[in-house]
């Protein structure tokens, strides 16, 4: 692997990452289905097993965390769909992961202007 | 012999296929962006193309990370549109042009590049919503031919990769033994960051130096890193290789003929360029 300095607040989502998030990946994806929204949210924790989640993943899963499922490998495309199934977008999503609030999130687009 | 009339390259953001959704183009946030298309919507009237290549990247709705091929072709009668798990209303499904479609597959290949064909392909908002944009209402709809590129797992292939490739497109479109209006499409970009405690990141120097780079010196972008994008576009705004795969295929001097740029469409600086080949 080329090894290259970090960009501050980034994750490449490379081979060792696609390695570590895939269980929580694949399930993200098969929320492109409202069924397996639905089951999801019906049992969640059935649905985690089915999908052999790892305990950092279920963990973050539980607590809505998107910080913390990129931590443990997740892909933000995926993720995404994990967060409609609470009707979040990625205002919201970026809103959690900085820190601030949505309003305070949606200013920081607008002053990108500059 | 078929012939590429020009192209277009604007992002592709889902909020937008949602706006579109509810008609709110004359909304105050969203009418700055809107009001970019017109004069690209009266080119495509007035230049009536057959067929357009659209150049994007799939979000997780028809790649997963099982099987997630660099460059990606389709090669189907017919493309549709599914669910992608956050909301946006599914669109009817857009027509294919398989002779062309097989034609690309072997010119590309002989060319050394091995791309991946594709007889069934779900496209997802980042072909879905800038059909909707160059053609509402769906009047005069062209043929769609849709070339997918990797930006989901690193490594992803180099800007200067996406050039060449670009090349290969436009040379074997030109090739096509057949009467037929091409248009290139390049979707995408240009700088965000969704994800990270960088998400929101947003650089407006650098979209437009890129948007001036792609017209006027599409060599200079080649040079940079796919990490370099990253840095300085975001994690998704690496989505800019679509549009230097269109600037390859157009080869030649371009005239850029209209353009906008707006920040923001949701967390991303939205760009829009019609380009007409010089020559």
């Amino acid at each position: 692997m080329v090894s290259e300095p970090e960009i501050w607040g980034t994750t490449l989502f490379d081979g060792r990452q696609a390695m570590k998030g895939y269980a929580l990946n694949k399930m993200c994806y098969s929320f492109n289905h409202a069924e397996n929204r639905a089951a999801f949210l019906k049992d969640e924790a059935a649905y985690c097993a089915r999908f052999g989640l790892t305990e950092p993943q279920r963990r973050a899963v539980a607590r809505r965390n998107v910080l913390e499922m990129i931590a443990a490998g997740g892909n933000i495309y995926y993720l995404a769909k994990f967060a409609g199934i609470f009707g979040l977008n990625v205002q919201d999503v970026g809103a959690q992961q900085t820190g601030m609030s949505v309003e305070d999130f949606k200013a920081k687009l607008v002053a990108a202007r500059g | 012999m078929a012939s590429i009339i020009g192209a277009v390259a604007t992002s592709h953001i889902p909020a937008i296929g949602a706006a579109m959704a509810r008609s709110l183009q004359g909304d105050a946030y969203w009418k700055p962006f809107f009001d970019g298309y017109p004069p690209v919507n009266a080119w495509l009237e007035r230049m009536r193309p057959e067929v357009a290549v659209v150049i994007y990247n799939d979000h997780g709705l028809n790649f997963f990370l099982d099987k997630m091929p660099t460059f990606a072709v389709g090669a189907a009668a017919e493309y549709r549109n599914a669910d992608e798990g956050w909301g946006l209303e599914p669109v009817a499904p857009f027509p294919g042009h398989p002779g062309l479609s097989w034609h690309l597959i072997e010119s590309l290949v002989a060319d050394e590049f091995d791309v991946t064909s594709c007889q069934e392909m779900l496209v997802d908002h980042g072909f879905t919503v800038p059909m909707g944009l160059l053609w509402p209402g769906r009047r005069r709809l062209p043929k769609t031919l849709p070339i997918s590129v990797n930006t989901v797992q690193h490594p992803l292939p180099t800007p200067q990769r996406c050039y060449k490739l670009g090349c290969a497109v436009g040379k074997a479109i030109a090739s096509f033994p057949q009467e037929l209006r091409v248009v290139i499409l390049a979707t995408g970009g240009l700088s965000h960051q969704l994800d990270g405690e960088r998400a929101g990141f947003i650089n407006r120097d650098f979209d437009l130096m890129c948007m001036e780079k792609i017209i006027a010196d599409p060599l200079a972008l080649t040079r940079y890193s796919i990490r370099d994008l990253v840095e300085q576009a975001g994690s998704q705004g690496v989505e800019v290789i679509t549009w230097l795969m269109m600037r390859g295929a157009l080869r030649g001097p371009v005239r850029c003929l209209h353009r906008n740029y707006h920040i923001p469409i949701s967390n991303t600086g939205a760009g829009l360029l019609l380009l007409e080949n010089a020559a």
